[in-house]
Parts: structure tokens; sequence; C-alpha cells
């Protein structure tokens, strides 16, 4: 699989060195250079630098036969633009938007977007964790 | 009208003021403490602190029963979210976003953001209708009758100079409004001859630009 990702903190890094392990092709996206070095040193992928929701830099990285798209920076408003430009402008398959605002990701749900929100799944676990039980659903 | 307005920089400031001149209801949200003190100090009631990409902060201010909301933060991704979550979550008329890139006008139309304004782009327009040698700019684009205003100086060697419109082949989708020639304005019919130098304005819709372009013998 083709994947672009969006964003390379702790969590674009991981994911990155977990896919191109399993052998995906990877392209990981961040605008300061420093947080390559995240990056697992065998890392096989490519690296740009750049803004996320800038159309050139989707390009380059090559979203135009990509499979998927994951936008993991710390902005939800930019995963927010940056995974619909893949979604609606270059009709990317999968794409997949980190927002830690949990009514933002409802929301952008309900607008059929795919969503993780780690404030929600974070405190689920550990709700988890110290009651032995699972949450219940809000009416 | 009930206006809301997220971005307290001075476009949101000018336009709050400007409005409620006008005579509107106008909410200002600003998500800075110091610069919401700054603004709070003069417009009162009229400012609030919050982000306006929040849903609490919005139905707290009343967005569903807002006219419009414009966004005009500093930053396309918020405008972009904050009138989308405006639209989706509380059904609000006309959302108009300020756009700082012009290359998002795309994502922000395919969006379903109503009305999209970039300072770049107006300006872009103005300087390139002052450049020697252009002759084919697009002023504006009116969204909703889907119809764009363009303006074209008809250089000397051009092959429609000296006819009469109605023997120039124009597409049925455009319409020439209007000719200035020295100073002077025309509002053409069919019998009016078009002379070096004219400053055409046409009316067209985005397909009919280029049929109108190939028409009035300009490539550019």
């Amino acid at each position: 699989m083709k994947i672009v990702i969006l964003g390379c903190g702790r969590v674009g890094a991981t994911l990155a060195t977990m896919l191109d392990r399993a052998g995906h092709k990877v392209s990981i996206i961040d605008y300061s250079s420093e947080a390559f070095r995240r990056l697992d040193p065998k890392f096989g992928g490519v690296t740009l630098i750049g803004n996320g929701v800038d159309e050139e830099i989707l390009v380059r990285a090559g979203i135009k036969d990509a499979d998927a798209f994951a936008a993991v920076t710390n902005g939800d408003n930019r995963n927010i633009m940056a995974s619909q430009i893949a979604r609606e402008i270059f009709n990317v398959k999968k794409v997949v938007c980190r927002i830690y605002d949990p009514i933002r990701q409802s929301i952008y749900n309900e607008l059929g977007l795919d969503t993780i929100s780690p404030t929600i799944v974070g405190a689920q676990m550990m709700f988890e964790t110290l009651t032995g039980d699972k949450p219940k659903k809000a009416q | 009208m009930y206006i809301i307005i997220g971005g307290g920089g001075d476009v949101g400031y000018y336009l709050t003021k400007s409005l409620l001149g006008q005579g509107h209801e106008v909410l200002l949200l600003e998500k800075g403490n110091t610069r919401y003190q700054a603004l709070s100090e003069e417009l009162g009631q009229a400012v609030v602190f919050g982000d306006a990409c929040e849903a609490r902060t919005m139905e707290e201010v009343g967005a569903n029963r807002a006219d419009v909301v414009i966004a005009v933060t500093g930053e396309d991704e918020d405008n972009l979210v904050i009138c989308q979550m405006a639209k989706k979550r509380f059904n609000v008329a006309r959302t108009i976003a300020r756009l700082n890139n012009p290359k998002n006008e795309l994502i922000f139309q395919k969006l379903g953001i109503d009305i999209t304004v970039s300072p770049t782009r107006s300006i872009l327009s103005l300087i390139e209708a002052e450049l020697p040698g252009t002759t084919f700019v697009t002023l504006m684009t009116l969204k909703r009758a889907g119809l764009e205003i363009l303006e074209m100086r008809v250089p000397p060697d051009s092959p429609i100079v000296g006819k009469m419109l109605s023997t120039i082949n124009l597409p049925r989708s455009g319409n020439i409004a209007l000719i200035i020639r020295d100073k002077e304005y025309i509002f053409p019919n069919a019998d009016t001859k078009i002379l070096a130098n004219d400053e055409v304005y046409a009316l067209v819709s985005p397909d009919g630009e280029d049929a109108l372009r190939s028409a009035l013998g300009t490539t550019r």
C-alpha cells in the first residue's frame, strides 16, 4: 500500500515505522526536519519538509496515486483540512484523521471522515484500568 | 441580522465595528486573552473570549440563530473548520471565510463554504490589470449567479478592432456589459464598434471564458 502521512510527531513517526516494516511504501511530511529524527534509522520510506495543507507538497509526496492518507499533526484543524483535501481533491480511498477534540470528532465522523480521537480512546482505556468496567455511552 | 465573526485580528475588529455601525447584531470571538482584553475595552459585549472552532462556544453564543458566520482568523484551516461547523452543526445560512492562500479556494468551495475572500487574489487581480501586455483579467466571481466579471483591454492589433459587436462571434454564455473608451462609459448594443484600446467588461460563465477569449482574439 502506498501511504502519505502528514505529521512526524511521536504518533506519525511510530506509524511510519510500523507501516514501513510491514512492507508498505511510506511518504511522510513534516514542516520541521528535526522531526524526522524520530523515525527508525532503518526507515526506508521518503521524508518531505513542508506544510501539509499545501497541495504541492502533497503531490510531491505521491498523493495522486496513494492508497491511504493519515493526518497526525498536533493541530486538529490542520488534520481536518488536509484529510478533506486528500479525500475531496485527490480521491484517496482510505483517509484517517486524528482529532483531539471529541466534539469536533463527532461532527466530522458524521460528515463521513474516519477519525481517531486519542482523547476519548485514552480516557476509555484509563477508565477500564481504574474501574475494571467499560464506560457508559452518553445518552 | 445576527452575525458571528471568528477571529479578532484587524479584519475581525474593523468588520465588527462596521457591521455594528450598520445596525446589525454582531458577536466577535477571540481566543487570545491579551487581544480579547484589548478588544473588550472598546467593543464591550460585542466580543466574547472563546474559540470559534469549539462547538460548545458557538452553541453558547447562539450560533443556530446566526444569519451569517464569518471566519477571518490568520489560518485557513481554522477558517475552514469554523465555517464547516457553522454550516453542518448549526445550519447557518451563509458562511464567509477568509483565504490566505489563494490555492485553497477549490477545497473551500468543494466543502460548501458559501463565499471565500482572498485578499491575495484580489490584489493580484488588480496588479495584473495594471501590467502592460496583460489583456484579460478576471475581476470578480459572482458565485451565486455562477458568473465571472472579466476586464479586457483591446490591443491595437486585435482582430476585432473596428468590428461591430453583432459581427463578433460571442459565446451565448457571455455578454459584453460595458466599454470604457477615453474615460467615457458606453453601454454597448449590437451596433457598437470595438476600437483599439477599449476597456471591455464582460460577464461570462466560467466555461464560457475560453470561448470569449478566442472570440475576442486574445490568448492571455
